[in-house]
């Protein structure tokens, strides 16, 4: 049976894709950054993935203002890296684990998530740098060691899903994983934040404490922190910081049961505070041993 | 019963709801036509002529043509349309917010580093009154 093990958090600042492209990622400014990902490219590795649950958002690229779903499975047989002004990011096309993703579009829409499927989609930065955090530096003829499933979430568009309704969407697609039939190991990642603003007067705003409350609270007062209401994010960690309600979709999918594996947190890359985590499931951990 | 816009006293700040993305919504389908090479091609060769494609207001089309970016935002342009047309323009996400902030680049870089904009005294608009800002 699939089963899913373990998450990721992560920020997926576009600007970080921009210094891994253009191989700046030594420069002291962004040094930093990266180091924070050193060990989590080790344990990506170990962790010998099948099959990654990626839940972003589009930063009004692929999605234009025609069109706004809550929620967008992708389940396309592959998703090419978007233009998003200055050409695609050159890294490798990703490729879907279509039969699982198809499954998964059943089972949510039967346990009254009624996500919008699609069947043909580009993906921006808010997918590619997370996968490029996550596995190191690929090029467009490289291929991703493992196949991803994209759930876009509308975050731009206020208001956003709520924190409670991400937890609960998780916890559907863990039951959805759960009942497919091939053997498979399946890490979700939630992206996005931490706090940032982008826009008008008080863009810059970053809240340090609010985001380590946020990553402490991640593992164990996981059911609390997903009710925080959408004014807190947007006053706290500022209007884009919203985008952290993603990271509910990700720890709803786990067990209530975890460890804290890794974390890191640095400000800034340009406008933003990178947070990241990886949590494990306790049962899958002694499963191993 | 009206919905309630609890966010509307944050200083510096739009929430980008669907009243504002109504308001906005030719001007934000204008911005994301320049993701594509083609029509940033277009838009370069005649301005005026590309603009006319779009049924936006007169103050939004001639904010688009002052590149006034404050503007574009308080008649429902949002950030991550907006955006595109500063990357036409060559102008990354940080020195947008240096121009939104009124802060300059090197200013406002130089705060990003420091640690960014605390939200002590940036939470409500009452602060900002107090402080005179606007
Ligand atoms: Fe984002």
């Amino acid at each position: 049976m699939a089963r899913i093990t373990a998450g990721v958090g992560c920020s997926h600042v576009p600007a970080i894709g921009v210094a891994m492209d253009s191989g700046i990622t030594k420069q002291s400014y962004w040094e930093p950054v990266f180091e924070g990902f050193e060990k989590s490219r080790e344990w990506m590795k170990a962790q010998k993935a099948d099959v990654v649950f990626l839940v972003y958002n589009d930063h009004c690229t692929v999605f234009d203002a025609t069109c706004i779903p809550t929620f967008a499975l992708g389940c396309a047989p592959e998703f090419a890296p978007a233009d998003e002004g200055w050409g695609p990011r050159p890294v490798p096309v990703v490729k879907n684990h279509q039969r699982l993703a198809s499954h998964i579009a059943h089972s949510l829409i039967l346990d009254e998530f009624d996500i919008t499927i699609m069947n043909e989609m580009e993906v921006d930065h808010g997918l590619t740098v997370p996968m490029s955090v996550m596995f190191g530096d690929k090029g467009i003829d490289d291929e991703w060691p493992c196949l991803v499933i994209p759930l876009c979430v509308n975050v731009v568009q206020y208001p956003a899903p709520t924190g409670n309704r991400c937890y609960n969407l998780g916890k559907a697609i863990r039951r959805a994983v759960d009942s497919f039939d091939e053997d498979l190991n399946v890490v979700v990642f939630g992206t996005g934040g931490m706090s940032h603003q982008l826009q008008y007067k008080r863009a810059g705003l970053i809240n340090k404490e609010w985001d380590t409350q946020f990553l402490n609270r991640l593992t164990s007062d996981h059911v609390a922190l997903s009710q925080t209401p959408h004014i807190d994010y947007l006053r706290e960690a500022g209007s884009e910081g919203v985008e952290m309600v993603m990271w509910h979709v990700m720890r709803g999918a786990l067990d209530d049961d975890v460890e804290e594996i890794h974390r890191h947190y640095h400000v800034p890359a340009s406008n933003t505070a990178v947070g990241h985590i990886i949590l494990e499931n306790k049962k899958d951990q002694k499963a191993k041993i | 019963m009206g919905l309630n816009k609890d966010y509307e006293d944050i200083p510096g700040t739009f929430v980008f709801d669907a009243d504002r993305g109504r308001e906005g919504y030719q001007l934000n389908q204008f911005c994301i036509s320049l993701r594509k090479a083609p029509n940033r091609e277009a838009f370069g060769a005649d301005e005026g002529a590309y603009l006319d494609k779009y049924k936006m207001t007169e103050e939004q089309r001639q904010a688009v043509i002052d590149r006034d970016w404050n503007q574009l935002l308080e008649l429902g342009g949002n950030i991550y349309y907006t955006s595109k047309l500063a990357a036409n323009d060559g102008i990354n996400f940080q020195q947008l917010a240096g121009l939104m902030t009124g802060m300059g680049n090197e200013a406002y870089r130089a705060m990003m580093i420091a640690g960014g904009r605390s939200p002590e005294g940036n939470r409500y608009q009452h602060e900002w009154d107090e402080k005179g800002e606007e």
